[in-house]
């Protein structure tokens, strides 16, 4: 019965179809999902489940796009001005369904490049079919080191933000400068995401006075951290890096100041979030705690008069009506997207060979909500990392203020940072 | 309609089995046009529905004809999936032939699961297998260096062989389509007959069951060890057709969508599997488009709609409007019987199981 299915289904041959969306299109003719009026991306996002808090991502997007077409569309390199058409679908967190929606963007509503997809577990399952497709996917929203690291394996693949790797060797020269003797604790989540930062860490203090005196993991499915902040706080150590998500965060920091622990807090961006983290943790258990950033904080009043910002805040409400423009989520949309647009403008052919071409040889281009003197700057097969600069943040009363200068010296460099 | 205008048609007879050959052949013919009349993910899905319908096949032989509850299915699935992945990647298996060993597995985990089933019922087993169910994730991510942890491990999906001229969307229905049929054959041995009789008789009287003759601890038992197989299979075509394992894939949400899937197709019915897969893939996807934030909300709306209006699930329905055109009736039988199989619909059926032996059918 097997083998009479088998034959029957070969005698028939293949989709008799042709123009099935998979395949590589040649140089001279367009490829799926872009026309001469439209320009068609998707994304995955968790928009329900434990991490919906992500989903205003997606709508903050959905919105910008929205805006991008009410000012008539985005002039392409070609000479042709186009309409972003913006597809987004549900993946609930699980990256067995971002592949089914990386497949359903990508063969049904045949999208030009699958754009932001969410979550470091969601990309890697969906980046070999990627790159067999041929179909960008690009800015994809975690900074897990593995998505720029290797350019000629995944050609298609990009990352966006600053990746862990980078923002841990931040760390590590912020401590070189100010506290060269340090002892660190370490707590953080076991998997990619916290040993990328734990492994970049180690690699950035190699050779100084600083050491680690005491690493505690712990998996997400823990109710709580309590025990391992204790182990830590037992060494006596005198920084603590904390590489936790949200709720671990805040639990970490609590229990750190009922301990009566006070180190230099160092707390990775994944975390460093007002009112998911630092509100629950207690204000008072929050004081000085130190972070990297790549973006405006819409909190900050040294951004009040900003032009950016000021008509993120002025957009938002009327296009994403759902996110509040307090949220950095939707100060991260909005820089992503304006990063999008720009490689859109920058693509000469509407093919996705020419888009990938445009993408990997962006120089120093400015986004309105990065801080001042971040650019975006990819180099072909040796920089895969389009944000690399990042800046130093401490917790002071209420809010995140700006310390010392921009630091700019990993510029190409991210590759080398991880272990 | 009036009794007279009704076909009869008497098992076993010539008209009988070539009416059942027509409908076999009309069912064959679409799942055999499925991949040429739609686009590739269209296909992919239905590939999905084929994937879920043998694990609910499974659960069905566990639940509808056995009468054990089981909330753990996806740990047997995700024991599947990973038997599967670890064999291809670090093994250099042929995807296929993983199978076997992903069922043979599976069905060990689920004899071993099956043992506290002998002397826990209804909702005691259920909860035992909760706790499976829950402690699955966790678990895997325990295991990192076979599992990858929770980062999950990228499986390669097999391309299609250049002499089939088809493309891997197809391939791979045609090769989950082959396996379905493989696993329907397998369950539709198993219940019809001797085998089947007794699992129906565990379930609707134990202790009569066991006066007859019947072996509970070993009918039992295997039922769940079967069960588990199923899901297994089910699991290692997941790790292939999917081409990603990772722990969030296997949680408790699975198990009971298995659960829903089965009771929205119908208990106790092999085709039923293939209408509830149908549900529980497609369902969903329409509920998001809809919209995305209440997709959960009105699927579980449509799920209460679909048991309010056919509490017999969809093969219950299919039953009633075929017993108003045909009237399916046993040699030397003269009235019309009490729940006449669904003709060709139902493979176990078809084949001559009795369908009056018990209120098993419906």
């Amino acid at each position: 019965m097997v083998a009479a299915l088998l034959t029957l289904a070969a005698a028939c041959g293949g989709r008799s179809n042709s123009s099935s969306s998979s395949g590589s299109s040649g140089s001279t003719a367009s490829s799926p999902g872009i026309t001469d009026t439209e320009v068609k991306l998707g994304g995955s996002y968790p928009f329900s489940g434990p991490a919906s808090a992500y989903g205003a991502i997606g709508k903050t997007l959905e919105g910008y796009f929205k805006y991008v077409n009410d000012q008539g569309g985005v002039k392409m390199g070609d000479g042709k001005t186009r309409k972003i058409t913006f597809t987004t679908y549900d993946d609930a967190y699980t990256p067995a369904n971002a592949v089914a929606n990386a497949k359903r963007l990508v063969e049904q509503d045949q999208v030009f490049a699958l754009f932001n997809t969410l979550g470091t577990a969601n990309n890697t399952a969906i980046m070999d079919y990627a790159n067999q497709q041929k179909v960008p996917q690009l800015y994809v929203a975690t900074g897990a080191g593995t998505f720029g690291v290797n350019p000629t394996a995944h050609p298609f693949t990009t990352g966006w933000q600053l990746a862990y790797p980078t923002e841990a060797a931040i760390y590590g020269q912020y401590l070189k400068d100010s506290k060269p003797d340090a002892k660190v604790a370490v707590l953080y989540q076991n998997d990619d995401y916290g040993k990328d930062y734990l492994n970049a860490f180690k690699k950035a203090i190699q050779g100084t006075q600083i050491k680690i005196v005491s690493e505690q993991s712990y998996e997400t499915t823990d109710p709580t951290v309590d025990s391992q902040v204790t182990n830590l706080a037992q060494t006596g150590a005198d920084v603590f890096f904390n590489v936790t998500t949200p709720k671990f965060a805040a639990q970490a920091i609590k229990k750190a100041g009922e301990l009566g622990w006070k180190p230099l807090q160092l707390l990775n961006s994944v975390s460093a979030s007002i009112t998911a983290v630092l509100k629950p943790a207690g204000f008072e258990n929050a004081q000085n705690i130190v972070s990297a950033t790549y973006i405006k904080d819409p909190t900050d009043p040294q951004w009040d008069n900003d032009a950016a910002m000021k008509k993120y805040k002025e957009l938002l409400p009327k296009y994403a009506s759902g996110v509040d423009p307090a949220n950095s989520f939707g100060v991260y949309g909005f820089a992503v997207g304006e990063t999008m647009v720009k490689a859109l403008e920058a693509t000469k052919k509407p093919t996705r060979d020419a888009l990938m071409q445009a993408v990997r040889s962006m120089k120093g281009v400015e986004i309105g909500l990065l801080l001042p003197g971040v650019k975006v700057t990819m180099d072909g097969t040796k920089d895969g990392y389009p944000v690399e600069s990042g800046q130093i943040v401490a917790f002071k009363t209420d809010r995140f203020v700006l310390q010392g200068k921009l630091i700019d010296t990993y510029e190409g460099k991210s590759g080398t940072l991880g272990a | 309609m009036s009794e007279r205008r009704r076909v009869v048609l008497v098992e076993g007879t010539a008209k009988y089995r070539i009416a059942v050959a027509v409908v076999a052949l009309v069912v064959l013919a679409i799942a055999i046009a499925i991949p040429y009349v739609m686009p590739p993910f269209r296909v992919f899905q239905f590939t999905e529905v084929l994937m879920i319908a043998i694990a609910v096949l499974g659960l069905n032989l566990l639940t509808g004809y056995n009468g054990q509850i089981s909330l753990g299915h996806s740990a047997f699935f995700a024991l599947g999936a990973y038997t599967t992945t670890v064999l291809i990647i670090d093994h250099g298996w042929n995807y296929v032939l993983t199978l076997p060993l992903a069922f043979a597995v599976a069905f060990a985990a689920g004899f071993l699961v099956g043992i506290p089933a002998l002397r826990l019922h209804g909702l005691y087993l259920a909860l035992v297998t909760l706790s499976l169910a829950i402690v699955t994730p966790p678990l895997i991510k325990r295991f990192e260096g076979v599992t990858g942890g929770a980062m999950g491990r990228s499986v390669p999906k097999p391309g299609a062989p250049g002499w089939t001229g088809l493309a891997q969307d197809q391939w791979h229905y045609f090769v989950v389509l082959a396996i379905t049929a493989v696993m329907v054959l397998i369950a539709r041995n198993l219940v019809s007959g001797r085998i089947g009789r007794a699992l129906r008789a565990v379930r609707d009287d134990g202790l009569a069951a066991e006066t007859m003759g019947v072996d509970l601890a070993i009918f039992k038992t295997l039922t769940f060890a079967y069960s588990a197989g199923f899901a297994g299979v089910a699991g290692g075509i997941f790790a292939f057709v999917v081409g990603f394992v990772s722990p969030e894939s296997f949680t408790l949400v699975l198990a009971i969508g298995f659960l829903s899937a089965m009771v929205v197709g119908g208990l106790s019915s092999i085709s039923g599997a293939v209408f509830g897969s149908l549900f529980y893939v497609f369902v969903p996807v329409y509920a998001a488009d809809v919209n995305d934030a209440l997709s959960g909300v009105i699927y579980g709306v449509a799920l209460i709609v679909v048991m309010f209006l056919m509490p017999a699930g969809v093969v219950g329905v299919l039953r009633r409007v075929r017993g108003l055109v045909v009237d399916v009736r046993k040699p030397g039988a003269h009235g019309p019987t009490v729940a006449p199989p669904v003709v060709g619909r139902d493979l176990s059926e078809a084949a001559g199981v009795p369908a009056t032996s018990s209120s098993a059918e419906l």
